[in-house]
């Protein structure tokens, strides 16, 4: 198929045409009237940076991005940790591993929204029965304080998607060959040592997938924050998704949200452009 | 003796994590049972009584059979759209091997780094303007948001097809259409599987977008579910039980297709 041959443009038409008029055009568009006073229907003059002036000085703006770098650099840890975890006793031949597998990939399939008012039950009803049962003051009051949302977020995250991690890391630890890790043994590796030495650097290739992964999902979190704490206590755990939204819609201020939605554009292409280039040096050094 | 011992202390370990991870959906069913005077007596235990009575309830405020059918249709519709339109893109692409060819491949591969929040404001205003916030916009929407993966997998798997296939055909006296209908498509079935799965996953759950086109009574199994959950605050029984009908659907599918989801899975986080 040449360039210039029709069905070459007839088969990429409805696909370009999509992406154009769904992602590429609203985007010019956007980052265009972000720096007028546009309404979200008209717009009658040019304000220049004033928008980006405004929302670096805009404290529910900066309070929901540190709130998202905070989320996001804690649940990646956190994720990567039980993901490769759960990777490593499921592959360990039990008779229960396609059980568990199933099991820890299952919160993965259903959305954020449904998964955020099933928790909300559990931290503020169960998480009190079981305070009080056991006598631990710290189980009170879930979600009512910014540290108890900030962590309730945290753990609804970590059960949702560290079966999806987990997936990940499988599909890695399994292309290690077995004749590799015999060998190991025979000249007498401990099972620490064959981790640090074998598996570790041939899984690392996953770390640069799931880290990615994991990184542009908290960042873009909105589902789990609308309905676990719906930013609340005072739009304390309102991540930078759940800001553009309410700027837009529920404030009604479409310029101001747009100019906001691109600084966070910004912000997301930086993060994954930095961390592809980073991740791929580094294996290429080991 | 001592590696037996040690399979069984992780064989037991593996279970107790494994009931942990169940545990939420233990408590939303126990309790979705109950009535709300049992719920605040105590959330661990069973019900007295296994009553149907909330989820009738429940069932009947959610509209339950309506959400499910435009839930279907919208996702049913929309994956069909990306996995025709995205399977004639990546055929194309690696067929033509010049440079706009691999530019046009790169534009779609970093459309990727856009989160939807940057482009959603326009993207209202502007479909609004043609009017076009309607179902069939969304599922236009859904294209435009979902190719970028979809071409790219559709890329990776052609490599895997000889392009003899297609010289073959052409003297055969085929031309590219009924080339790629007839002969590549059916080839490419494994990805298309992949493909469906995961845009499956992502647009029933999807609930940000629907909520920004869609009115309430074409609303979305996730749609209906947050205007209900309004509805019932501090009255977990019902909460809970329409919270369990909804995600009926999704863990009778997965326990049907369970090994084709989680291949899919795999193969589209690692790729």
């Amino acid at each position: 198929m040449g360039n210039r041959s029709l069905s070459f443009w007839l088969f990429l038409t409805p696909v370009l045409v999509g992406l154009g008029l769904v992602v590429i055009v609203p985007l010019i568009y956007g980052t265009y009237y972000s720096f007028t006073d546009w309404n979200g229907l008209t717009a009658s003059q040019f304000v220049g940076f004033e928008h980006y002036i405004n929302l670096f000085q805009d404290k529910a703006f900066l309070n929901s991005i540190w709130f998202t770098i905070k989320f996001s650099f804690v649940t990646i840890i956190l994720l990567n940790v039980i993901g490769l975890g759960f990777a490593l006793l499921v592959t360990q031949k039990l008779k229960t591993s396609n059980l568990l597998r199933t099991v820890f990939f299952m919160p993965n399939m259903i959305g954020g929204l449904i998964l955020g008012f099933i928790w909300q039950f559990i931290f503020i009803n169960v998480f009190s029965d079981v305070g009080e049962a056991l006598g631990i003051a710290g189980l009170q009051g879930w979600l009512s304080t910014t540290g108890t949302g900030f962590w309730g977020l945290v753990i609804l995250t970590c059960w949702q998607m560290a079966g999806y991690i987990m997936i990940i890391y499988i599909a890695y630890l399994q292309n290690i060959p077995g004749e590799l890790v015999e060998a190991a043994k025979i000249d007498g590796a401990n099972s620490f040592q064959r981790f640090k030495n074998i598996t570790f650097p041939l899984v690392a290739p996953a770390f640069t997938v799931s880290m990615f992964l994991t990184l542009s999902n908290s960042f873009k979190i909105y589902d789990q924050n609308l309905s676990l704490t719906n930013g609340g206590p005072y739009e304390s755990t309102q991540m930078v998704a759940m800001e553009i939204v309410k700027t837009a819609f529920s404030a009604n201020e479409m310029a101001y949200g747009q100019a906001k939605a691109v600084v966070f554009f910004i912000m997301v292409a930086a993060i994954a452009l930095t961390q592809v280039y980073y991740n791929k040096k580094r294996e290429v050094d080991l | 003796m001592e590696s037996k011992l040690k399979n069984y202390l992780i064989g037991a370990f593996g279970i107790l994590l494994g009931l942990l991870w169940l545990s939420p959906f233990y408590l939303m069913i126990v309790n979705a049972f109950k009535s709300k005077k049992e719920i605040f007596m105590g959330v661990l235990g069973l019900p007295e009584a296994w009553s149907f009575d909330n989820f009738v309830e429940a069932f009947i405020d959610l509209d339950f059979v309506n959400s499910l059918w435009n839930s279907v249709m919208i996702t049913v519709i929309s994956v069909v759209v990306i996995i025709v339109f995205s399977s004639m893109a990546g055929y194309a692409l690696s067929r033509n091997k010049s440079k706009l060819s691999a530019g046009i491949l790169l534009l779609f591969v970093a459309a990727m780094l856009i989160p939807f929040q940057s482009v959603m404001i326009p993207l209202v205003s502007l479909f609004g303007k043609a009017d076009m916030l309607n179902q069939a916009g969304l599922i236009f929407m859904y294209l435009g948001f979902g190719s970028s993966l979809s071409i790219f997998l559709y890329h990776g798997a052609m490599t895997g097809i000889s392009q003899s296939l297609d010289e073959a055909a052409t003297i055969d006296g085929a031309n590219r259409f009924q080339t790629f209908t007839r002969i590549i498509f059916p080839l490419l079935k494994p990805i298309s599987v992949t493909v469906a799965i995961l845009n499956v996953i992502w647009i029933w759950n999807d609930y940000l977008l629907p909520s920004l086109i869609l009115s309430e009574n074409n609303a979305t199994i996730p749609l209906k579910m947050f205007y209900f959950f309004g509805q019932y605050t501090k009255q977990w029984h019902l909460a809970l039980a329409g919270l369990t009908i909804a995600i009926i659907p999704v863990i009778v599918a997965y326990f049907f297709a369970q090994k084709q989801i989680i291949e899919g899975v795999s193969e589209g986080a690692v790729k």
